[in-house]
């Protein structure tokens, strides 16, 4: 079993050549590009990252995405996690059905919703403004972190609950005070997830914007339209939208294993 | 764990309720309005009863559009979901590669779908990129915007590399929360490494392979972004999936009529296999 280690190695290996493919190519001006194959930049430039920086309607599609995607994962988070706690310590009327309804949302193709959403947020006046994308984000990250908050505190005893009213808390004050700090890794993992798909979709985020709170991956198809096929700025668009991902894994690095292991695994 | 019965439990739910319901009940009612009328530039609307449904149903363009989805999905499952459970029996349990490993194999998933598209994109060029450059030189005439197979063959590609490792993660997850008794059990018994995966491995497995099928079906059958990117759904309409033969209709073609009954159709496919899933996988969880 010497060579186990080869697989994941491997694995790694074909992950990281694409990566490694955008960021040769951002390094590169269009014209090097379009020139001819090569594995590394003959000259290197810096050139696209600094229109990237420079030109606000670039960096503040940065701004504008970091924006909807905060606002949704904290929305969604501090909605499910009172519902979470319904699901995990209660049976109530129509609980089962419930559940299975919530979790219809997140298998609704986005396709579906994108055509009546653009109607629905255009009538109450949210369209093009980072709360439109939040909330209609939260449609399948309210169901995906009810679904995991629901593991983690069916994990937690119920005596745990118990003891602590013996003890003379409230239930809020026990709620905030000792069964969130028990379930931090959950609240990690249900972060984690709703930042992940809040932060990769787009045919709805593309949907709901126009000019002020347009992503930054939807302004990537802008390098297409003006002044022919822009390959290196692109690929400079591309690879700053890799930046909050991995400092996101970065943080959670200890909760993704552990983190699904102590859900409902 | 005991639950008590507590009606009042649905205050805490109300919030969930309130939100998703404005974000898919509202939607859905639109969609349903649309699907049974047959609408004009000027708002002016008639109606059609199900006379969609029934167009969607026989079309030609639906059939093909709904197999290819089929076709791509159960590509990917039969592809990502071994291939993630081998890379996971492989990976290390300990030390510091562990950390190492889930980072980097985390990072596809956390990249904008479009990006994914645009990354695959340079990468297939023909002529400049790694994957096309390299297919070309060994001698494979590889062009993924005139050849079917070819524009298969990168979105299969493209896939698999972005999402297989979220059915790692999740099968690794479930072998660290094996307890090392089992292993040491086993190996008093003499099992040997097939023995050791089919009996103990496999059964902790179940739930955690249950929900990556689920995950990896649903998303693979609502796939848009990234197809559009590379192929845009082409050449011809070879890789024309359900979600993109619908925005078409929908937002291009603006045929609210027909893209509503097709949107209606399409969402009751998905329910009806995830419904069946999700039966599954509670029946797991009971036992």
């Amino acid at each position: 079993m010497r060579t186990r280690f080869l697989i994941p190695a491997l694995y790694i290996f074909f992950l990281l050549l694409p990566i490694y493919w955008l960021l040769n190519m951002s390094f590169k001006t269009t014209n090097e590009i379009l020139g001819g194959f090569s594995l590394w930049p003959q000259n290197f430039t810096l050139a696209n990252y600094a229109i990237i920086f420079t030109d606000p309607t670039w960096y503040n599609g940065y701004i504008a995405s970091i924006e909807y995607v905060v606002i949704n994962t904290v929305l969604s988070i501090a909605v499910a996690l009172p519902a979470a706690y319904a699901f995990s310590r209660y049976y109530f009327l129509g609980d089962k059905h419930l559940f299975f309804w919530l979790l219809t949302n997140r298998m609704a193709p986005a396709a579906v919703f994108a055509l009546p959403f653009y109607q629905l947020y255009s009538a109450v006046g949210l369209f093009d403004t980072p709360w439109a994308v939040a909330l209609a984000h939260t449609l399948f990250n309210v169901p995906l972190a009810v679904w995991i908050l629901e593991g983690f505190m069916s994990g937690v005893p119920k005596e745990l609950d118990e003891t602590a009213y013996v003890d003379g808390y409230s239930f809020w004050r026990f709620f905030f005070k000792i069964f969130m700090p028990t379930i931090a890794a959950g609240i990690g993992v249900a972060f984690f997830f709703c930042f992940m798909f809040s932060w990769v979709e787009l045919l709805l985020a593309k949907t709901l914007t126009s000019v002020a709170a347009k992503p930054i991956a939807a302004l990537m198809t802008k390098t297409a339209s003006t002044s022919g096929y822009q390959l290196g700025l692109l690929a400079a668009a591309g690879s700053l939208t890799l930046i909050p991902g991995a400092v996101v894994i970065y943080f959670v690095r200890n909760y993704i294993a552990k983190g699904f292991a102590l859900g409902r695994v | 764990m005991t639950k008590t019965v507590n009606h009042k439990a649905w205050l805490f739910v109300l919030p969930v309720v309130v939100l998703v319901a404005f974000n898919a009940i509202i939607p859905l009612m639109t969609v349903v309005n649309y699907s049974v009328q047959e609408s004009f530039g000027d708002n002016t609307f008639f109606w059609a009863g199900v006379r969609w449904f029934e167009e969607i149903l026989n079309a030609e363009r639906f059939h093909s559009a709904l197999i290819r989805s089929i076709l791509f999905t159960t590509i990917i499952l039969l592809i990502e979901v071994p291939l993630g459970l081998v890379i996971a029996l492989a990976m290390p349990r300990k030390g510091p590669w562990v950390s190492v490993c889930l980072v980097l194999m985390a990072l596809p998933l956390l990249i904008p779908w479009n990006v994914v598209g645009a990354i695959w994109n340079i990468m297939a060029l023909p002529d400049i990129g790694l994957l096309g450059h390299g297919l070309n030189s060994l001698g494979w005439e590889y062009n993924y915007t005139r050849q079917p197979f070819a524009a298969w063959f990168t979105i299969v590609l493209m896939d698999v590399w972005h999402w297989t490792s979220l059915v790692v993660l999740l099968c690794y997850a479930g072998l660290v929360s094996i307890p090392d008794a089992y292993y040491q059990a086993a190996k008093i018994d003499g099992a040997r490494p097939w023995a050791v995966f089919r009996y103990i491995q496999l059964p902790k497995l179940k739930y955690v392979l249950t929900i990556a099928i689920l995950l990896r079906f649903m998303d693979s059958f609502m796939i848009y972004t990234e197809v559009l990117v590379v192929t845009g759904g082409g050449p011809g309409s070879a890789t024309t999936f359900l979600s993109i033969d619908l925005v078409k209709t929908a937002l291009g073609q603006f045929d609210l009529g027909p893209a509503a009954a097709m949107s209606l159709i399409y969402f009751l496919i998905i329910l009806l296999f995830s419904w069946l899933f999700y039966t599954l996988m509670m029946r797991n969880e009971a036992r």
